[in-house]
């Protein structure tokens, strides 16, 4: 069998998209195959996208018309008790002005159907509707290209890129990757709901393109090590809840009974009141962090994206990373083209690349995070309540003076958890992310 | 809003091969103390028969893979829907 092209890509997310676009502006033969009916439909995040790492694969995106719902002017986050929360938030008329666009929502669907359009402008095959389902070697264990689910489906290519997501049944299959620990994934449930425009953009203050991003700690996910999500979009909202699988498990919570909890969260009701239900979504986010990210290269191939875990839970960045680990292979792949060389050695380039970019760099600085989160569960079932409850105490006008109402707020939160064990958690979250 | 009202807001173009299934029923029935397929899955795809099998209702699954991971005894034969069937998002 002979060669379909130089590079077959798995997926059209946007890993697989970003190195399309670059392999094929520097005339590189490339075929993207997608399981899904279009590129995007089975894919999803919580919803915000980076334009700095857009603009790199292409740079005039927003006149480009692509799909963004609302340019994030505002970031918020709580922390939750049962009856209410904390709130933070940051504004600033930079992100309205000279850095428009540096972080915005999406939907996935319509976000990776425009991208996978930008590509085939330049000349790259999308083929969707087929299903990759082994990878082909040759007899010294080297890549040379793919089996799908179509008749005389084989394709063989100097290069195969793996940019198939977190739920990737090839990196387990092929044993590139182990089969994720329900720990090392978090399970999110998302639910598009439906509201007009002006009345999105009167609740959360912005004006009619702009929008808020809500990260929610604490007692919605139930004891869980998760996080909701509120984001803005142009004519719905977006509510995610997820949590570490093997939480999900350990508590036997249904996540469709969670997120039916999370909208009656009194912070989150009045935001969402009169929306109507539009789609239910479900998908992982890799959580294991930077000692789970696999080897991401060998002979004849290279893994990108969420399939290579590259995600930093702590900052919701994916996309990015997606984007620009797909960016780094495909120039890695062009090397590799010039010098006729497909080696593990000749692709090992990408690693070292993505080593010494931000991708790398921020998860090595967040590598203990996902432990800290794991051993310190008093975040998520203790401490939001306690918390709360001193918070309660202190604005509430009974005649009580402050000095009593301190200590009794002190003692409360000391029974719950002790003094040791706050200045352990201050210290080891310090430390996890320092 | 009940389960199976989320699942209608959604698109389906439904294979009539499944593409999920137990290995070996007597595993769930005899083995599996914890059955978290049932609370796990966030389509509600696994439920109990009267009789304890367990029921695969593959048509709503929404391709999460967390019952492949999930089921400690590693019974559930899990594959993506040919191409261009399973869940079609439609804002994703």
């Amino acid at each position: 069998m002979s060669e379909c092209c130089d590079v077959v890509i798995v997926g059209a997310g946007p890993a697989g998209i970003s190195a399309a676009c670059i392999l094929a502006d520097h005339g590189v033969e490339t075929i993207v195959l997608e399981r899904g009916e279009f590129p995007g439909s089975k894919n999803m995040s919580g919803g915000v996208l980076y334009g700095h790492d857009l603009a790199r694969i292409i740079p005039d995106f927003a006149e480009r018309n692509c799909p963004i719902e609302r340019n994030i002017v505002e970031s918020r986050i709580w922390f939750t008790s049962k009856e209410g929360g904390y709130s933070l938030a940051y504004r600033d008329r930079i992100f309205e002005e000279q850095r428009r666009h540096n972080v915005f929502t999406v939907g996935r669907a319509r976000f990776d159907r425009w991208f996978a359009e930008q590509a085939g402008q330049k000349g790259v095959l999308v083929v969707c509707g087929t299903v990759v389902t082994d990878l082909l070697k040759d007899e010294s264990g080297k890549v040379r290209g793919v089996r799908t689910d179509r008749e005389q489906g084989e394709l063989e290519a100097k290069v195969v890129l793996l940019a198939d997501g977190i739920n990737s049944l090839l990196a387990a299959k092929t044993g590139f990757r182990p089969e994720p620990d329900p720990e090392h994934v978090a399970l999110a449930v998302k639910e598009i709901i439906g509201l007009p425009e002006e009345t999105i953009s009167e609740r959360f203050n912005v004006a009619p393109e702009d929008g808020v991003s809500i990260e929610i700690l604490g007692s919605v996910t139930r004891g869980m090590n998760g996080v909701g999500v509120l984001y803005t979009n142009k004519n719905s909202l977006s509510l995610v809840i997820g949590g570490n699988l093997k939480d999900f498990a350990r508590l036997r919570l249904k996540p469709y009974e969670l997120i039916e909890d999370f909208k009656t969260h009194p912070m989150v009701a009045p935001l969402i009141k009169g929306g109507k239900p539009r789609e239910y979504l479900a998908h992982w986010l890799p959580e294991g962090g930077y000692d789970h990210v696999p080897r991401l290269y060998g002979d004849g191939y290279l893994i990108a994206g969420d399939s290579g875990m590259l995600f930093n839970a702590l900052h919701r960045e994916g996309s990015n990373m997606a984007m620009v680990s797909g960016k780094i292979a495909a120039e890695t792949i062009i090397q590799a083209i010039q010098k006729s060389d497909f080696s593990s050695e000749s692709l090992g380039v990408y690693a070292q690349r993505l080593k010494d970019s931000f991708i790398m760099k921020d998860l090595k600085k967040y590598r203990r995070f996902p432990g800290f989160l794991q051993k310190h569960e008093d975040i998520f079932n203790t401490l939001p309540d306690s918390l709360s409850m001193a918070a309660r105490d202190m604005l509430t006008v009974d005649g009580v003076d402050k000095k009593t109402k301190q200590s009794r707020s002190w003692k409360m939160i000391r029974s719950k958890t002790s003094r040791l064990r706050l200045l352990r958690i201050l210290f080891n979250a310090w430390r996890s992310v320092k | 809003m009940a389960i199976e009202d989320k699942l209608f807001l959604d698109r389906f173009n439904v294979d009539e091969v499944p593409h999920l299934e137990i290995i070996n029923t007597d595993l769930c029935l005899k083995d599996c103390r914890d059955q978290p397929c049932l609370y796990l899955c966030p389509a509600r795809v696994y439920t109990r028969e009267e009789d304890g099998r367990i029921n695969v209702a593959y048509e709503g699954c929404l391709e999460c893979g967390s019952c492949r991971i999930g089921c400690p005894e590693m019974n559930i034969e899990w594959n993506f829907p040919r191409g261009g069937y399973g869940v079609r998002h439609k804002f994703g």
